[in-house]
């Protein structure tokens, strides 16, 4: 078992290693979440400390002195002097940390729901699998808009904000989860039909313990592929529904906040506080796409 | 053939009664209806009169039916936040937006049609690669992002299209057009490029698929054997045999035109439904959310099921009005 | 001999790989004469069809023509531009694939199918082709044939699609028909009707045939000459009845003693030893020597005699010698 585990990995590590755009867009993706996981060390400023922020410096440009301050700022700052480079390490904190979040959700609740419909079969299935059908019928980003406006209504006016982030998880984790049921529902079916667990049946013995044992392997290499493409359609879910105002509040702003609020300096010329957050979302979506695609191509379960 | 259209028919029943409960549930559980409604002056008998008119003391299945009764009849109650009937507000946005997905649907089909079958056809050159590394890059980018790119190249840099609004439109009694004023035609490029693109570059890269799958089949083979000109080979007998799985994920895009205009029109501000639905998600207002929901499923509905249809009239396997003879 | 309507020479077909390059034909020479059937026999992958995809222009890159030449009615055909090639098919060359479910379009009515054909290559008018569209269905014997013009692909059975095949094949009065493997698809009952269908047309119009099988069976009923190929080479060629009675080459003699037809009497068929091996594999010398029961140490180096049109019949070092 260790030999097979090592000749996987090295396997795997070699067509790593012999795709180049698997490996940028590794370091690409390693940066970005270091970047953002250590934030608070990483950043020149505080952008939500009140007491770092000087109005004077507002509207400064990239790398040149404020005509006020003489302060220097790399990718400039905004309208309340906040530094840019700053507010997008702590916006990506936030996109990350919804993204990872929404998808770890929908991950647990669709192979959960794929056990159960895949193992119990009759009703529990037809039922599950045409929630499924339903859903997939609309584009998620439908779906979530839909349930943060229902789960808003459900919380309390003066902890909207508060709430919001968290709102945005179970939204975006609701709309996500029917891609991991389908497979692991269909893994389970296989395997109900296998031997020892017909056999686990005639000794009297219940089959479900075994069956999660010798079924999470087999799903687990499709799963992880469906995660890491999950987590890039999560992060730019997640800052469409920012950006549309109908995600993460001002307060706590993702990276999706932080464009929604640059655009409108694009007509004044303050072009700086759009355009970095915007690059940097396109490099961490399109980043965790390619190793996604690249994770597929490797593991190759027969996807979609 | 009318078996299947009843069984089709039944099922995009099915699902309209789950939508309509959902819309039904968020319009009674969410918030207090009554709260909504009456605001901060209120009695105990206004509230007692108001649960009787809107039937709250009713068991929940009647509600229920009640709710759908209402909403056949395009009732879906008052806007929390405007204090207008739902559907009259609708009724007033809905022109923009249809004008704006259809053109984009235009846009996108056709391009993606046209692209799709050229990087198909010259896989190997260097405009079909690039074509396709471009779409990658397309899949990528959030439809935001490609709207204020193009606000910034054309209305803020070259400043030659408008980046908000619909321009002049022109009141044919019950709809009002973009369509016959210059500026109302200006304003639709940027929106109407904007919502097309993603659905484009997936319909390119699924013709192609779809397009050399076919081209590998042995009608093609037998077509080129039969000495038939190349243009032929390709669009009489490829492209069409091509349409036929085309056409579901396409019937499909069309409805996501719908609902992903919602990002298109925030972005541009433009006064359609979707911009509402945002400012009722923003807002809590439920009825316009309902029915919003409502309004969503009955075109999605209704697309699918042209899109079933559709396979009878270009695929003549499916026709079982006919006898196979047997010899 | 009577004049050739195909001459193939030294044809050889070549496909480039990675590790090397790949001779699914190999220096084959044959020559067939109006209304002459030619049967091609051989295992999968011994190059039979490969070498009709050659002749028809219709090689899927890769593989491509590295030398050899082509020749029909007089005229070379292997080197032509795509478009005189494709003036060349339908018009002069007609195929019939082995499938009749795949190689009809599922969603254009046979009767268009073959007007298409017949407007390409003959100057006729769009009624006159329609006429004639009938015309060849009731010679393949489809009946009713002007009702079930307007029919589809899938509202015929699978004999009846090969007939239908077959009417495209002849609608444009070629010189030549390549029928690679046309009965393998279909029922063993309508086997028969088909081959003597296309016997009997190809008789009546003179023209040429290279049938392709691998099936003895209807080599012995429908064909005038039979070429054996092995491993992309011709192992025999000549009369149906002398190789079917006096076979030359050890791998043709094994071919026929595991032939039901071929092996009256014995009770048991004998079968040759061992598998053909694949094309990058192929031994030294004579490819068929390591399943060869006659193999002598010439054969472990030397390839052998290479069949020409006119030359021997059999490329074996002893068969030569044996029937010379």
């Amino acid at each position: 078992m260790t030999a097979l585990a090592q000749a996987w990995r090295s396997d795997f590590m070699w067509s790593f290693r012999h795709s180049p755009v698997a490996v940028v867009s590794f370091f690409m993706v390693l940066v970005l979440v270091s970047g953002a996981v250590f934030a608070p060390l990483v950043a020149p400023h505080n952008p939500f400390d009140p007491a770092s922020l000087n109005l004077m410096n507002g509207f400064s440009q990239p790398m040149q002195p404020n005509a006020f301050t003489g302060d220097v700022f790399w990718l400039g700052t905004d309208d309340q002097g906040r530094d840019v480079f700053s507010t997008i390490l702590y916006g990506m904190r936030i996109s990350l940390f919804v993204g990872f979040c929404a998808v770890l959700f929908a991950m647990v609740l669709g192979v959960t729901l794929g056990l159960i419909a895949g193992y119990s079969g009759g009703m529990v299935s037809t039922v599950i699998m045409r929630i499924a059908d339903v859903q997939l019928t609309f584009p998620a980003i439908l779906v979530a808009m839909l349930i943060f406006g229902i789960a808003k209504g459900f919380t309390p006016v003066h902890l909207r904000d508060q709430m919001a982030i968290w709102v945005l998880i179970l939204a975006i984790g609701l709309s996500d989860w029917v891609q991991f049921a389908r497979v692991v529902r269909g893994a389970t079916m296989v395997e109900k039909r296998k031997e020892y667990v017909q056999a686990a049946h005639l000794n009297g013995r219940k089959a479900v313990g075994i069956m999660i044992r010798h079924i999470l392997p087999n799903v687990v290499g499709p799963v992880l592929v469906i995660a890491t493409i999950s987590l890039a359609l999560a992060i730019i879910a997640e800052a469409t529904l920012s950006f549309l105002g109908v995600g993460a509040p001002p307060t706590q702003p993702s990276l999706g906040t932080l464009i929604r609020i640059g655009q409108g300096f694009l007509f004044s010329g303050e072009w700086w506080i759009l355009f970095f957050p915007a690059v940097t979302l396109l490099a961490l979506a399109l980043s965790v796409n390619l190793l996604g695609d690249w994770l597929r191509d490797v593991l190759n379960p027969r996807l979609r | 053939m009318l078996a299947f259209t009843i069984r089709r028919v039944f099922q995009s029943f099915v699902v309209l009664l789950v939508v309509g409960l959902v819309a039904f549930s968020m319009f009674r559980f969410v918030g207090d209806p009554i709260e909504n409604m009456l605001g901060q002056e209120r009695t105990g008998a206004d509230i007692e009169r108001l649960r009787t008119q809107l039937g709250l003391d009713q068991p929940f299945p009647v509600q229920y039916l009640r709710f759908l009764e209402g909403a056949v009849q395009g009732n879906f109650g008052v806007s929390y936040r405007q204090g207008r009937p739902v559907a009259e507000i609708i009724g007033e946005r809905l022109p923009a937006t249809l004008e704006l997905a259809g053109v984009s649907a235009v846009l996108a089909i056709f391009f993606g049609l046209v692209l799709g079958v050229f990087t198909a056809i010259r896989r190997d050159g260097w405009a079909a690669n690039t074509i396709m590394t471009l779409s990658l890059v397309g899949v990528s980018l959030p439809t935001f992002l490609i709207g204020i790119l193009l606000i910034y190249v054309f209305a803020v840099e070259l400043n030659v299209l408008p980046s908000f609004g619909r321009g002049e439109v022109i009141d044919l009694g019950w709809w009002r057009t973009g369509f016959l004023t210059e500026s109302g035609l200006k304003a639709l490029i940027l929106p109407s490029i904007t919502l097309g693109l993603y659905q484009m570059t997936l319909i390119m890269r699924l013709v192609r698929s779809e397009m050399l799958e076919v081209l590998r089949q042995d009608y093609i083979r037998f077509a080129r054997a039969r000495g038939l000109k190349e243009k032929s080979v390709l669009f009489r007998h490829a492209l069409k045999n091509t349409l036929v799985p085309v056409i579901t994920v396409t019937g499909l895009q069309l409805g996501a035109i719908i609902a992903f205009a919602i990002i298109t029109e925030t972005v541009f501000q433009w006064p359609g439904v979707g911009l509402l639905f945002i400012n009722a998600i923003q807002f809590v207002d439920i009825p316009v959310m309902a029915a919003y929901l409502m309004l969503i499923s009955v075109l999605f509905v209704a697309i699918n099921l042209v899109v079933d249809l559709l396979y009878f009239v270009i695929d003549p396997r499916l026709r079982g009005d006919r006898v196979t003879a047997k010899g | 001999m009577a004049k050739s309507v195909l001459s193939v020479r030294d044809l050889v077909v070549e496909i480039p790989t990675r590790h090397a390059v790949l001779r699914p034909v190999d220096k084959v020479s044959f020559d067939i004469a109006a209304g002459e059937i030619l049967g091609v026999v051989g295992e999968s992958g011994a190059g039979k069809s490969m070498t009709g995809n050659a002749v028809i222009g219709l090689l899927d890159r890769p593989a491509h023509i590295a030398s050899g030449e082509i020749w029909l009615n007089g005229q070379r055909v292997d080197n032509l531009r795509r478009d005189q090639i494709r003036s060349v098919r339908g018009k002069e060359i007609g195929m019939v694939f082995q499938d009749p479910l795949t190689s009809l379009n599922p969603l254009l009515p046979i009767g268009e199918q073959l007007t298409e054909t017949i407007l390409e290559h003959l100057p006729v008018s769009k009624q006159e082709a329609e006429d004639r569209a009938v015309a060849a269905l009731e010679e393949v014997g489809i009946p009713a044939a002007a009702a079930r013009i307007n029919s589809y692909p899938h509202e015929f059975s699978g004999g009846m699609r090969q007939r239908v095949v077959i009417a495209l094949a002849l609608c444009a009065e070629p010189s030549l028909v390549i029928a690679d493997e046309p009965t393998t698809a279909l029922d063993v009952s309508v086997q028969a009707q088909i081959i003597a269908l296309l016997k009997q047309l190809c008789r009546e119009r003179g023209t040429a045939v290279m049938l392709v099988t691998h099936d003895m069976g209807v080599i012995a009923e429908a064909v005038d000459r039979v070429a054996v190929m092995y491993a992309g080479r011709l192992a025999e060629l000549g009369p149906v009845r002398e190789v079917l009675t006096r076979p030359a080459h050890p791998y043709t003699r094994g071919l026929m003693a595991s032939t039901p037809l071929a092996s009256k009497g014995h009770t048991r068929l004998n079968q040759i030893p061992g598998a053909m091996p694949p094309l990058a594999r192929l031994p030294k010398g004579c490819a068929f020597h390591p399943r060869c029961p006659e193999v002598q140490d010439k054969c472990l180096s030397d390839p052998g005699p290479t069949l020409s049109g006119c030359g021997g019949r059999a490329a074996c070092w002893f068969a030569t010698e044996e029937v010379a």
